[in-house]
């Protein structure tokens, strides 16, 4: 089967897997998720009403308030962080968030994941070896996600 | 990440448990940046709060759960040392002093009066407010500090000239203790730099105008830099302390320029810093109209349940301008008025009799918090009215309020009659 591989940088070490959650806008922590439930509740967000939980968040990095990190915080505490983020644009808002979510993260593309990762794809991320594979939900998926 | 000999004793846990996970977290943090060293700060400005309602089970086994698990991102509860650097508590939740006209549980209230005297006991300067450089911390020019509250972040790099990235509450808990945050940023001279240049064709004057040019520009520009040509008029604090805090919630506005006036720059070029800006483009009539409507965009009905004025905390004069326009009046039956001010300029505010004369008219001023941090507004409100950019954008997401920005008289003026007349001139 094919798979895209994407290579970039360790934002936070480790390796985890899931469904794709993709987003082009950027998020905010307080006043733009609930952290009990990993839902985005920002009005004019495109993903409003979904939930995060147990995916691979893929989106453009983070905006808005220096709360963003204890919001991150407390969806890791209630059990509705993502598995893990990829994202493109680092602040200290993101790399605080993705350190103390203690998801496996990466920044730094060789290709825009926000281009090749589509929702429900399945992405597998290996951020101490800095290496994404995806592998698209039209496909079966890999006998390694069972 | 390179660590001095002093920071890598102090990660071997030389200097004790607390700051050797303090210093663990600003490790993950400053590789997670990619920064190559960490930076001594001398000024951190933090929440130490424990009133919210996530914070309960961890206040229930002490402070140091909260301080532990919250401000240093640490699993196993150690004991709060003093503060190392100079180090306040921002806004949060709850003015424990008006908790009656709020509706916050008592249990609550003791929860925060409680870290209050914990974390005061450490060190920490109880200021409450989202505008520590009105009560008593102004960093100097080149000061290297750990802020948060986006507001106060824009203010302190750009009015101040000192040195801050929007931190969060993990990485200031960390640097209260250890005086360390990464050099990464807002901390590198050249990355303070302008990028974007704003061609101002109007009079930008009053505050709302203030208010209306922040939030155009920070939609615009997002993260960047503004350097704002064209300011004819020098803005008082009051209209700086509103233009960035509206940049910072249309955008993440950090930092920007207003040659001339900000301290880094005394001309455009040198807020470029010899560069060509990567962008220009122009504020005149139309871009002011566009601030006004977005601004406006979840407000219908007329009829205003709530006025709310003070965001970023207001000065002692702004509460003075709000108490001589209520004078001799009464507000609206349908309609409640909250002032917000820093806790020590509300006893300066009340020593000269401005809470008197507000709440002779039917309104409160109050401290501590403002209804977006603290989810607070009057039962059943549905409209609310402010003179705050910041407060527009945020409390239809989170309160799912209708709003309306305007002038502090138009929002005096809708408190008095329970109606919106507001508009743009």
């Amino acid at each position: 089967m094919s798979k895209i591989v994407l290579h970039g940088r360790k934002v936070v070490g480790g390796v985890a897997e899931g469904e794709a959650f993709v987003t082009k806008d950027t998020i905010s922590g307080w006043g733009g998720i609930d952290s009990n439930t990993g839902t985005i509740i920002e009005r004019r967000h495109e993903k409003v009403g979904q939930s995060f939980k147990d995916k691979v968040l893929v989106f453009p990095g983070a905006k808005g308030s220096s709360g963003y990190s204890h919001f991150f915080h407390l969806a890791r505490v209630a059990g509705a962080a993502p598995k893990a983020m990829l994202f493109n644009k680092m602040t200290a808002k993101a790399a605080l968030g993705a350190v103390v979510t203690r998801a496996p993260s990466m920044t730094d593309f060789d290709q825009d994941p926000l281009s090749l990762i589509e929702d429900g794809d399945w992405v597998k991320v290996d951020a101490d070896q800095g290496i994404v594979e995806i592998t698209k939900k039209a496909g079966a998926r890999p006998a390694a996600a069972e | 990440m390179k660590l001095t000999d002093a920071e890598k004793a102090m990660l071997d846990g030389a200097q004790g448990k607390a700051k050797q996970k303090a210093m663990d977290l600003l490790v993950r943090y400053g590789e997670a940046l990619g920064a190559e060293r960490l930076v001594d700060v001398t000024n951190v400005a933090s929440t130490f709060n424990a009133g919210s309602p996530p914070m309960k089970p961890y206040a229930e086994k002490g402070m140091d759960a909260v301080f532990s698990k919250f401000n240093l991102d640490s699993d196993e509860v150690v004991e709060t040392p003093q503060v190392e650097v100079y180090t306040c508590q921002l806004i949060h939740g709850i003015d424990t002093q008006n908790a009656h006209i709020t509706g916050v549980a008592e249990e609550a209230v003791n929860r925060q009066k409680t870290a209050e005297r914990f974390f005061g006991s450490r060190g920490v300067a109880m200021f409450n407010t989202c505008t520590p450089y009105q009560v008593g911390n102004v960093p100097v020019k080149g000061e290297h500090c750990a802020w948060m509250e986006s507001s106060a972040v824009v203010y302190c790099n750009s009015v101040l000239g000192a040195r801050t990235n929007t931190e969060g509450r993990e990485s200031t808990g960390a640097a209260s203790i250890t005086g360390k945050i990464p050099y990464w940023g807002y901390h590198i001279p050249e990355n303070r730099l302008g990028t974007h240049l704003v061609d101002v064709e109007i009079d930008v004057d009053s505050m709302m105008d203030w208010g209306l040019l922040g939030y155009y520009v920070g939609e615009v520009v997002e993260e960047d830099i503004p350097v704002l040509d064209g300011i004819r008029k020098v803005p008082s604090m009051i209209k700086l302390k509103h233009f960035g805090a509206a940049s910072a919630s249309s955008g993440g506005v950090e930092m920007y320029h207003v040659p001339g006036i900000t301290p880094e720059a005394d001309s455009v070029k040198e807020a470029f810093g010899g560069r060509k800006p990567r962008e220009r483009f122009k504020y005149g009539k139309t871009e002011r109209q566009i601030a006004y409507d977005n601004l406006n965009s979840s407000a219908k009905d007329t009829a205003v349940d709530f006025v709310m004025l003070g965001c970023p905390h207001n000065t002692v004069e702004q509460v003075w301008t709000v108490a001589r326009l209520l004078d001799g009046k009464k507000l609206s039956p349908n309609t409640q008025l909250w002032v917000f001010t820093p806790r020590a300029l509300r006893d300066a505010a009340e020593l000269a009799g401005y809470g008197d004369m507000i709440r002779k008219a039917g309104g409160h001023l109050m401290s501590d918090t403002c209804p977006a941090i603290g989810r607070i507004v009057p039962p059943g409100t549905k409209v609310v009215a402010t003179d705050s950019a910041k407060q527009a954008h945020y409390l239809p997401a989170m309160l799912k309020t209708q709003t309306w920005f305007g002038t502090v008289e138009d929002c005096v003026n809708a408190a008095l009659t329970g109606q919106w007349r507001g508009g743009l001139s």
